[in-house]
């Protein structure tokens, strides 16, 4: 049986629900950012198999690009968890109500 | 082959993505995480993408999964999350709804339309051709996305410099800029919390007496206890 392009693109779909859906009813910061981080591998997945159909390198340049900035987004959600976690533990998303502080 | 391959690596992805959503303990998470991405970084071999998987294992498992699990032992939070109610009434079904609603919308216009990959096959950077994928990229990220890629290394040097200062404590400042005496207040509770003086009659249900009592008698000394009262919404 052939693996055609369009069973990754199912399975980049449902990885993004997945993590869209986490994203949704967890309410750790820490773990929402991991959900984030599921939502971008699945669009990651997504660019190679585009890549490959397309037989087009840049699609794979996308995906550096999208490493780059989780990178970068995980090193600064990270560094505000801890200021926060810091004076409140125990903090939830929910407790996080103000944009100061 | 390569269907063994996806079937099992499938698999490993989905299991470690319900794994991040559904474990209560943040480092079981972070370990699902880390399935997840190895799952995808076989894939990316399976479609020929040798460097973006060795990136993908360096970069997420190695780096991005290890920083989460330092937050988490850094600031022992290892403990579960109350998952038995929610915070907004309906949360759960709506989220539910939006996932199938993804899923479902995107599964229909993939599954009905065929195998309907359209696009023009591209004239430059050519991915079958001879040379090592490695070089292809290298050539077009250091010609036409040369921009891009100074932009990215901005960006880092923005994202560490930021990281240190929210990090950084001024000398002889106080070391945070949330407010001690601000009571945390529980979503949808705005309006049962205790005034300082103990006035304990409109408090309602028991169990979370204790909670309310703590942040009300914290409030009143001015120190710390009114962040450190653990309230289970």
């Amino acid at each position: 049986m052939e693996i055609t392009a369009s069973w990754y693109l199912v399975l980049g779909t449902l990885l993004f629900a997945v993590g869209a859906v986490g994203l949704l009813i967890r309410r750790n910061p820490l773990v929402m950012f991991m959900c984030v981080e599921l939502m971008l591998n699945a669009v990651n997945l997504t660019f190679v198999t585009f890549s490959r159909a397309l037989d087009d390198v840049r699609g794979e340049v996308v995906v550096f690009f999208v490493l780059v900035v989780a990178a970068a987004e995980v090193v600064i959600g990270l560094g505000i968890i801890v200021a926060i976690f810091r004076r409140r533990d125990g903090a939830t998303s929910d407790d996080l109500s103000l944009l100061r502080g | 082959m390569e269907l063994f391959v996806f079937l099992v690596c499938g698999m490993i992805c989905l299991g470690g993505a319900l794994g991040v959503v559904a474990f209560r303990n943040p480092v079981h998470n972070a370990l699902s995480l880390v399935a997840t991405l190895f799952g995808i970084a076989v894939l990316f071999i399976a479609q020929e993408a040798d460097f973006l998987a060795a990136v993908q294992v360096v970069v997420y498992a190695g780096a991005i999964v290890v920083l989460f699990l330092f937050v988490i032992m850094l600031l022992g939070v290892d403990r579960a999350e109350a998952m038995e109610s929610e915070a907004i009434a309906g949360q759960r079904p709506v989220a539910a709804a939006v996932g199938l609603g993804i899923a479902g919308l995107g599964l229909i216009v993939l599954l009905a339309g065929g195998d309907g990959i359209t696009g023009q096959v591209a004239s430059a950077g050519d991915r079958s051709s001879d040379r090592a994928q490695v070089d292809e990229l290298a050539d077009l990220l250091f010609t036409d996305y040369v921009f891009a890629f100074e932009i990215t290394a901005a960006l880092l040097t923005i994202a560490v410099v930021g990281a240190v200062m929210l990090t950084l404590t001024p000398v002889g400042a106080d070391d945070s800029l949330i407010d001690d005496d601000e009571p945390i207040v529980p979503l949808g509770r705005e309006g049962v919390i205790p005034p300082a003086d103990g006035g304990t009659d409109k408090l309602p249900p028991a169990a979370d007496d204790d909670a309310l009592d703590a942040r009300a008698d914290g409030a009143e000394a001015g120190d710390g206890a009114a962040a450190e009262a653990e309230v289970d919404v």
